[in-house]
């Protein structure tokens, strides 16, 4: 909402000398966020004057061009020119070339004279052209930078002004004006008005408030106006969709007259196009008063007005042309001829004022905020009238508001009101809030004094009572927002001011710390930092194709989350993994020349289930039913936390005497160890099947019940092609929320045996298709109790190894808790291992 | 140095055992040596000099290896003399001990001496010899990073879990209801519009992406025991194309605190508590009265950034407010019993004040060098 200052001075104390920038610094304390400032003197300055046109002679040029060379004169006649800027001529008439063509001698113009600043930088001097010195400039609306119009030079007399040769043009076209723009939050309604931001400047500052509407005079009773019936078939939450409408005829207006100055000043200031005086003149009643009006052209209106709910497939062209098919929940005016209006939101074409209307019907009413916000989204057409419908409009202000209307077509556009009118509805119930002694002290922190609290209410525009030792509070009409008694408090203290309210830190019971999953998951993001990751971000918004190759092992078909209004089609389902954004961001990083990348990421992942979402949304300020909340529960995905890494390049940049090594799967592998490791889990690896890995390079992870964790390894060739990256980038990816879910709640410490340990190796021939991993958990298994640790530190397939087989090496430590064992003890243990891979496996010990 | 001979004479001995050559005897077995008479003081006092001048002389351990061969070996002259001292008559065999004893001791300790002293000299050079550039040391090790919104999250929680409070989360896609309803948003208000929510087809599941961490407050209120204080932070969305200061996608932090008769002046006191923390001991905040549906009486939060670009000014950093009772109510709380607050901040728009971040892009695009500047810290 943009305010213009001479406007706000109409109701409020602005003090002379404030500019813009202090007003909305008064606004901010009252909870008006500042926007901008729109000042046309910051790129405009005088000298600017009115001007007479004395002489015009038409001079042809070469270039098929006529300019006009004119004598202006530009202090009145028989006075000296004061002014004395280079250019100026002392005798107060300028030599000006003219190359508009639409004035004659005579007429009245604005003359921007040398010194004078336009819009867009542009500084007036004496100059030569078209062999004359031309010394200043008959300027057009648009050169002010006051209209779009560029038909010629602005001729004052059209704007029905005859103003003193010489005088202040500026000064004239309100050209020293400034508006505030101010931010208004929705529950703020009757900010959307000059009324309203002029009583919260009272508020700010302290000082009066004249009420403009106090300034209208509305007749007692009206009656026998235009006949309108409201006959809303369809109640939304019970409410009519109009419960108040008041229609006044004014006729014999000139609709071609000017809109004065001052009001297109103002309307301009306040961001809204001047068009026609008819409709200047709605616009600025809304604006003052925040009551948004409808101007119909009498003539085209047939039968009774009736406000109802939209018949299937009824259609209106609205005033924008556009022909629109309504929804029976729409709001609709109409006549006998059928719909003429959508309710609050965009009148019809047919019955819009023109430059030949007449006579006018002025419509005032008010609309169900919620009926005009599903229009209005409806047909997405949001205007300066549904937005102060769908935030709520004083009830009471609609007899004004069209008085006021009323009172300007008389005054400004001739034209004559009718004594008849029409004011239908029924006022809906004033809203009555028992405010208890001592709450609003309670709920702030601060001891409010009854002064305090009866002040700042009554000058809100309530009615207080004192009840019971608190209040009984009746809200103004303009302040739907005020229901509850919270409500109430947050006026009080808004009014005594959010910088008195007091500081205390309330001390919270004994917490518990960190939970065991946050915990576990910052050193398992911390240890992949720690091992050289660098750890990045990036947006879960992927393709469908992508959730299908990387959201699948084996390409079958899972399901997707889908977005209803994505930022890009393309990207519009959300991620079931997180390598695909982090592949992107990989790519980012390798074509801004970083080739050796270690990345990884923590994210939310999003695995529908069968059902997805809930069909019924509970109440609203109502706990539901624990049935109703694992409904809810139920509806939602699986989002466990997935973290991926991606590896790229070598280990670490090649230096003095160190070769970096390439990272490869195991690599992958490893990082995957490490997070186990830190939270304590045991792993189980296989080869593993995964559609985006390489098919023989792949570790398969999963607890040691079997439940998947992850993949780890080469990143398929064909794939790292299609994403520009270089063969042999490895990558994984775990669900870290089981990972953490598996980690132990309690190690029991294991017996030191202090006795010396026994050490033997054994190497095994076995198929070359057998994970070494198998034949590891063999012998573990077959060693026994006195088995302390068991690695493979050899593979071999060379030389006397026959075809298809390899020879693996184990290390074997035995150790007993009690005693010292013999050779012959340790062997036979190992030959009970190497008997169960034989067993197992068809291991022949080399 | 001197004091760390004893040990490091053995070090430098491991390491000189490569470079040190067999020494051969000085002189050739054929040589012919002159072997004084034990009973002769003057010839012995001569081979003494001799040997005292050869041992002075004597440039490394090699040539003094050498020269401890030459005059103390079995072939040397006092050795041959001192063995010859068995075939003395008795009653010579004292006076010549007497004139070979203090001759080859003090021979023994000069060598002695001399050994230590060329040792010394020794282990000094090849300390120096094996100086490296440390300024052309390599990196054998990929410093890694946190993402700084990790990092800053994990900060913010730290400070509030120092006061008792606790971390709570949920899931980033969200039931409606716990987005808005609960939140006393009232079905078809403008103020569902100012969020730009992202929702999920179809329509009638009533899923978002969450707009706010809102939804885990109303979570903790119907799951956590009262009173109850919690820091809910995480990611969340908007429908905003990402540019220089918006992104669709970003992080919060909101506090959730209800008991018994808390009050705005609890709610500025542990922001001012937090402030403090998060920015220093002269850190200021400044409330403004601003409206949202869940909280009555709201305020929005600034904070006076001495530092900005621009000048000292009050930079928004979020809202806040006292729970409206309709919002107790969801989670089945009483309002006449409970009161509390709340508030929420972005955790970006921190970071970009906090740490001069110019251009949000740079936060989310992944690009190393950002996550690699900070490090591990903020």
């Amino acid at each position: 909402m943009r305010i213009p200052l001479s406007w706000l001075r109409e109701f409020a104390q602005v003090p002379a000398g404030a500019s813009a920038e202090d007003v909305m610094a008064e606004l901010v304390k009252v909870g008006l966020e500042e926007e901008a400032v729109h000042r046309p003197t910051d790129t405009l300055s005088g000298p600017i004057v009115v001007g007479q046109v004395l002489s015009v002679v038409k001079e042809p040029q070469t270039n098929g061009k006529t300019i006009n060379w004119c004598q202006v004169r530009v202090v009145p006649e028989g006075q000296a020119q004061t002014l004395t800027n280079e250019g100026i001529d002392p005798s107060g008439v300028q030599g000006i070339v003219c190359g508009a063509h639409n004035f004659v001698e005579g007429d009245k113009v604005v003359v921007t004279l040398p010194g004078a600043l336009l819009p867009g930088d542009f500084r007036i001097a004496a100059r030569k052209t078209y062999g004359h010195v031309s010394a200043g400039m008959i300027a057009s609306v648009r050169e002010l930078g006051i209209g779009d119009d560029y038909d010629g030079i602005l001729v004052l007399s059209v704007l029905g002004l005859d103003p003193e040769v010489g005088s202040d043009a500026m000064e004239m076209l309100g050209l020293y004006d400034q508006a505030a723009e101010i931010n208004v939050t929705p529950d703020r309604s009757y900010c959307f008005s000059i009324r309203g931001v002029a009583r919260e400047f009272a508020h700010a500052t302290g000082t009066r408030f004249t009420d403009p509407a106090a300034a209208v005079t509305v007749p007692a009773a009206v009656g026998d106006g235009y006949s309108v019936r409201l006959e809303d078939q369809a109640p939304v939450y019970g409410k009519p969709g109009c419960d108040r409408f008041v229609a006044r005829t004014v006729r014999g207006v000139d609709a071609a007259r000017p809109t004065p100055p001052w009001m297109a000043s103002r309307l301009r200031l306040a961001g809204i196009r001047s068009i026609s005086l008819v409709v200047d003149i709605s616009n600025y009643v809304m604006l003052e008063l925040g009551q948004p009006l409808h101007f119909y052209d009498l003539e085209t209106l047939s039968g009774d007005i009736v406000v109802r709910r939209a018949t299937r497939g009824e259609t209106l062209r609205t005033l924008d042309d556009k022909v629109r098919t309504l929804d029976v929940d729409d709001l609709l005016i109409t006549d006998s001829s059928g719909p003429i209006g959508i309710a609050g939101v965009m009148g019809g074409a047919v019955t819009e004022v023109h430059s030949e209307t007449s006579n006018v019907l002025i419509e005032a009413a008010h609309f169900d905020e919620v009926s005009i916000a599903r229009s209005r989204r409806r047909h997405k057409l949001p205007s300066e009238a549904s937005k102060r419908f769908e935030r709520g409009v004083d009830w009471k202000i609609a007899d004004v508001a069209a008085q006021r209307a009323v009172d300007l077509l008389v005054e400004l556009a001739g034209g004559t009101a009718d004594d008849a009118g029409t004011d239908v509805g029924t006022q809906p119930d004033t809203v009555v809030i028992d405010l208890p002694a001592g709450y609003a002290t309670g709920r702030i922190g601060m001891d409010f004094t009854d002064q305090q609290i009866t002040g700042a209410l009554t000058d809100l525009g309530a009615q207080v009572q004192p009840y019971g030792g608190g209040y009984t509070v009746t809200a103004p009409s303009w302040r739907q927002d005020l229901q509850i008694k919270d409500d109430l408090t947050e006026e009080i203290a808004r009014l005594v001011g959010y910088d008195k309210i007091p500081s205390r830190l309330p001390v919270a019971p004994p917490g518990s710390g960190l939970s065991r999953v946050q915990v576990q998951r910052r050193r398992v993001l911390q240890a992949l930092a720690d091992a050289g990751l660098t750890e990045v971000l990036s947006y879960p918004f992927v393709s469908l194709g992508s959730n299908n190759t990387f959201g699948s092992a084996d390409a079958s078909e899972q399901p997707s989350i889908k977005l209803a209004n994505p930022l890009s089609a393309e990207l519009g389902y959300l991620r079931r993994s997180v390598l695909p954004g982090l592949i992107e961001v990989a790519k980012r990083n390798h074509s801004r020349g970083f080739r050796d990348l270690a990345l990884y990421e923590a994210g939310q992942v999003f695995l529908p289930r069968e059902t997805v979402g809930s069909f019924q949304i509970p109440q609203l300020g109502e706990r539901p039913s624990e049935e109703v909340l694992d409904g809810l529960d139920d509806g939602l995905p699986d989002q466990p936390l997935t973290i991926a890494a991606v590896f790229t390049g070598n280990d670490s940049p090649a230096g003095a005497n160190h070769q970096p090594r390439p990272w490869d799967w195991a690599d992958a592998l490893d990082a995957v160890r490490l997070m186990a490791d830190v939270v304590g889990v045991d792993l189980e690896i296989a080869q593993g099947e995964h559609q985006v890995f390489h098919p023989g390079r792949t570790a398969r992870i999963s607890l040691r019940t079997g439940e998947l964790l992850g993949y780890a390894g080469e990143l398929h060739p064909k794939l790292l092609a299609a994403h520009d990256l270089p063969v042999r980038t490895v990558a994984l990816e775990i669900n870290a929320d089981l990972l953490f879910d598996a980690a132990p709640d309690v190690i029991v410490a294991k017996h030191l045996s202090t006795f010396p340990a026994t050490t033997q190796d054994v190497a095994l021939v076995v198929d070359g298709g057998l994970p070494a991993d198998a034949v590891l958990s063999t012998l573990r298994e077959g060693a026994g109790e006195l088995l302390e640790d068991v690695h493979l530190f050899d593979v071999y397939d060379g030389a006397g190894i026959d075809e298809g087989h390899k020879s693996l090496a184990f290390a074997l430590r035995f150790r007993a808790p009690d005693r010292t064992l013999t050779a012959d003890e340790a062997s036979a243990a190992r030959d009970a291992a190497v008997h169960l891979a034989a067993e197992r496996h068809g291991a022949v010990q080399r | 140095m001197l004091y760390l001979l004893p040990t490091t004479t053995r070090g430098m001995n491991i390491l000189m055992s490569d470079s040190t050559q067999p020494g051969g005897p000085a002189h050739a077995a054929s040589a012919v040596v002159d072997v004084p008479s034990p009973l002769d003081a003057g010839s012995i006092g001569a081979a003494v000099d001799s040997a005292l001048n050869d041992i002075a002389a004597a440039a490394d351990l090699d040539a003094l290896k050498q020269v401890r061969l030459a005059h103390t070996g079995d072939k040397s002259p006092l050795s041959l003399a001192n063995r010859s001292i068995g075939a003395l008559a008795k009653e010579d065999k004292a006076a010549a001990g007497k004139n070979l004893g203090p001759a080859r001791g003090g021979i023994n300790s000069a060598l002695a001496a001399r050994t230590a002293e060329l040792e010394a000299e020794r282990d000094a050079r090849i300390l120096v010899e094996e100086a490296v550039d440390v300024t052309a040391a390599p990196r054998r090790r990929r410093a890694g990073a946190r993402h700084p919104l990790s990092t800053l999250q994990e900060r913010v929680s730290d400070i509030f879990v120092g006061m008792g409070w606790e971390i709570a989360e949920g899931p980033e896609l969200e039931s409606e209801w716990f987005n808005f309803d609960a939140l006393n948003f009232k079905p078809d208000h403008p103020a569902r519009d100012m969020q730009d929510t992202f929702f999920v087809e179809p329509p009638e599941a009533h899923l978002l992406l969450r707009t706010h961490t809102s939804p885990v407050q109303v979570r903790s209120m119907l799951e956590r025991p009262l009173p109850l204080y919690v820091l809910c932070p995480g990611k969340v969305f908007r429908t905003d194309e990402l540019d220089a200061t918006h992104t669709p996608v970003f992080h919060q932090f909101e506090g959730l605190a209800i008991d018994r008769n808390l009050s705005m002046a609890d709610l500025r006191g542990t922001l001012e508590h937090f402030a403090r923390l998060m920015f220093g001991d002269d850190a200021q905040i400044r409330l403004r009265p601003n409206f949202f549906p869940f909280t009555e009486p709201s305020a929005e939060l600034d904070i006076w950034h001495p530092g900005a670009k621009g000048g000292p000014q009050w930079i928004e950093w979020g809202g806040c407010g006292m729970v409206h009772p309709n919002v107790l109510r969801a989670a089945g709380i009483d309002p006449e019993k409970f009161s509390g607050f709340a508030f929420g901040m972005g955790i970006e728009r921190t970071l970009m004040f906090r740490n001069e971040v110019g251009d949000m892009r740079d936060m989310i695009e992944g690009d190393v060098r950002f996550s690699e500047h900070f490090g591990m810290e903020i």
